[in-house]
């Protein structure tokens, strides 16, 4: 892979994950709809875009573009929950998600309450 | 950050307010204060003939307050949010508690000669007040009403006073940031941003003592507002949910005591913030009222412009820091003579706005003239 | 009574309209070039890890780079937070530092912190998921659809 391309991939990784993130935060200015509500939507886009399939090809181009934002996160939940269909027929449709994801999710679970255990909120 | 101004830029109906006057002025008796059962009212609006006089006052605030503009008022700055205890919510007891002491120190009184103690806080259940009066072992009335606690404890404490039932009674109001930023929004360490029209709740204790003997400028009326709610429903944007309330409270007492703006050296609201004093400027205009240069409003009094706090200072500690520390100050050193104050409180709760509810507001006045010198 | 309230309802929105007009908003342009600068910078970084950890462990598979990579970045955000930076770069970044998974990492660090005054289980286990709640019940439940989807789709190819 030569120096060209990689700067290539930096490029749109920053552009994909930036317009996301811009889209977002158009939302916040121009309508009333809170983050949480806005973080939703950009999950159900991401699970969605994995739900018809075309969440794979955007990954190969944008990579960390599209899966660091929430809409990987969803993606990797319906992803989960579609190989769990295929490995362990329909029970795995519940289970897939969350098996897929739990390497994120335990890591902030363990993170966080250690942090805790460290550190305590400041007072602005 | 653009700021769209009051006037050119606005959409405001001319007639916004015509038929409201007429409805309201229909159910307001006469003009001015009329006798009722020997007592001197308006429908709203309590003269009293025996003004009870503020003796005592202490005022207790965190870092950012003791850096603005009034800091050098407030008699006990801390540095630590914390106050060195174990949560905020315990900081705030301490607060308050600190408050009261210094009050009742103040006035040259010992706890056990206040007759009642009247306090409250922005947090659930008022436990801020309830916890600092299971300490003091003096009767003790927990008073909700959001930021406008202040006045409303003030008003209740002179009517009490001026019956004859008491001789003396603490007013105490406290609100601190980290707490009520985790009762109303988020936790503290959430990486969120707030919107320009946001508002910052003061971290702050004031307690007035008010004495039916004594020297000090004296609470000579009170007019108790109605819960007004104009259809806002953006829990960030508080100045402009509760400016009706205050016009509210302020035409009653203007029409109610046959006064206007003009008869007041000082005007204050509590915690309008910048955005909601120049609403209400511009609903006062419309209603007939119009606030002149003495109005100002206490939460754009207690920061400085530069102090980040968008449209300035909330919180019903907002409005008794002000008071207690620089006003009454300013009114022993005889720079004021009258004044008129009319916190304004948001009746809501965090789940009523998730359920789509507006934000009822409310505004409680009380006029302070100072003593004879 | 009709009367009355048609008339509450005019003045209401009447007011709504006068308050939109005066209340200041903040600059457009500056705010969402900012979110799509922190949101692109958080990409580049967990970029910069996946490459880093692909050609540490050439061995590994592409999802275990991945999770390597999400794990990386969560921890630091969590870290970031303890330490009391996160929220900065968030007043700046705005929905560039929520939208992607730091934003969700600081939503459940800072919710486990600010409750550990009410005690480790009914404080900070309690409320851990309190802001980031919808994102996982959302999650797993619509990813669940999916599956069952492709469950139905699959019995019938």
């Amino acid at each position: 892979m030569s120096i060209w391309q990689t700067v290539l991939t930096y490029l749109i990784v920053f552009a994909v994950g930036g317009a996301l993130c811009l889209g977002a935060e158009l939302l916040i200015v121009k309508t009333k709809l809170t983050p949480a509500r806005i973080l939703v939507i950009f999950l159900l886009f991401g699970v969605l875009l994995e739900t018809v399939g075309v969440y794979k090809y955007i990954f190969q181009i944008a990579q960390a573009g599209i899966s660091v934002p929430i809409v990987g996160f969803g993606a990797s939940l319906a992803r989960g929950a579609i190989e769990g269909v295929k490995d362990y027929g329909i029970l795995g449709a519940f289970a897939g998600g969350l098996m897929r994801t739990a390497f994120g999710v335990g890591a902030a679970v363990a993170a966080s309450y250690l942090v805790t255990l460290i550190f305590s909120p400041k007072s602005k | 950050m653009k700021i769209l101004h009051r006037g050119e830029n606005c959409h405001f109906v001319p007639a916004f307010s015509q038929e409201i006057v007429r409805e309201s002025v229909r159910d307001i008796p006469s003009a001015g204060a009329v006798l009722h059962s020997g007592i001197r009212r308006g429908r709203q609006t309590f003269i009293f003939d025996d003004p009870p006089k503020i003796v005592g006052r202490w005022t207790v605030s965190g870092k950012k307050e003791g850096a603005g503009p009034v800091g050098q008022y407030i008699h006990s700055v801390y540095r630590d949010p914390k106050m060195g205890e174990k949560n905020f919510e315990m900081a705030e007891i301490d607060m308050l508690r600190e408050a009261v002491d210094g009050a009742i120190k103040a006035g040259g009184y010992l706890p056990e000669d206040i007759d009642l103690f009247i306090a409250g806080d922005l947090l659930n259940q008022i436990t801020t007040s309830s916890y600092v009066a299971r300490e003091l072992n003096i009767p003790y009335m927990g008073m909700y009403s959001a930021c406008s606690t202040s006045s409303e404890s003030l008003a209740t404490a002179a009517f009490l006073i001026n019956a004859g039932y008491i001789e003396t009674a603490a007013c105490a109001t406290v609100s601190h940031f980290a707490t009520a930023e985790r009762q109303y929004r988020f936790p503290l360490e959430y990486g969120c941003q707030r919107p320009p029209y946001s508002q910052w709740t003061v971290t702050g204790a004031g307690c007035a003592l008010l004495s039916k003997a004594g020297k000090g400028p004296a609470v000579t009326a009170a007019t108790l507002g109605k819960v007004v709610d104009y259809g806002a429903n953006d829990i960030g944007n508080m100045g402009a949910a509760m400016a009706p309330a205050a016009m509210d409270t302020l035409a009653a007492h203007f029409f109610e005591t046959g006064t206007t703006p003009a008869d007041y050296d000082l005007i204050l609201t509590g915690d309008l913030g910048k955005l909601g004093s120049d609403i209400l400027r511009e609903l006062m205009r419309e209603r007939g009222y119009p606030l002149l240069q003495n109005y100002i409003d206490c939460g754009t009094l207690i920061y400085a412009s530069d102090q980040d706090v968008y449209q300035g200072g909330s919180g019903c500690g907002c409005s008794a820091t002000v008071l207690n520390s620089f006003i009454l100050e300013k009114m022993e050193a005889g720079q004021y003579k009258s004044v008129l104050l009319a916190a304004t409180g948001a009746l809501m709760s965090p789940q009523s706005c998730y359920q789509g509810e507006t934000i009822p507001c409310i505004s409680h006045a009380v006029v302070i003239r100072a003593g004879e010198a | 009574m009709t009367q009355s309230s048609e008339n509450t309802r005019k003045r209401n929105e009447r007011y709504d309209k006068y308050v939109k007009a005066v209340t200041p908003q903040s600059s457009v342009w500056r705010s969402l070039w900012r979110a799509f600068f922190v949101g692109g910078l958080t990409c580049i970084l967990a970029q910069g890890f996946a490459d880093l950890y692909r050609w540490v462990f050439p061995s590994w598979t592409a999802d275990m780079v991945g999770n390597l990579t999400s794990v990386t970045v969560i921890s630091l955000a969590i870290l970031l937070t303890g330490l009391g930076i996160f929220d900065k770069i968030a007043k700046v970044g705005g929905a560039g530092s929520f939208l992607p998974i730091t934003g969700f990492a600081n939503a459940m660090a800072s919710a486990s912190m600010e409750f550990k005054s009410e005690g480790l289980i009914f404080g900070t286990s309690a409320k851990m998921f309190s802001v980031v709640g919808p994102v996982i019940v959302n999650g797993v439940v619509w990813s669940t659809v999916a599956g069952l989807i492709h469950f139905v789709i699959g019995f019938f190819m």
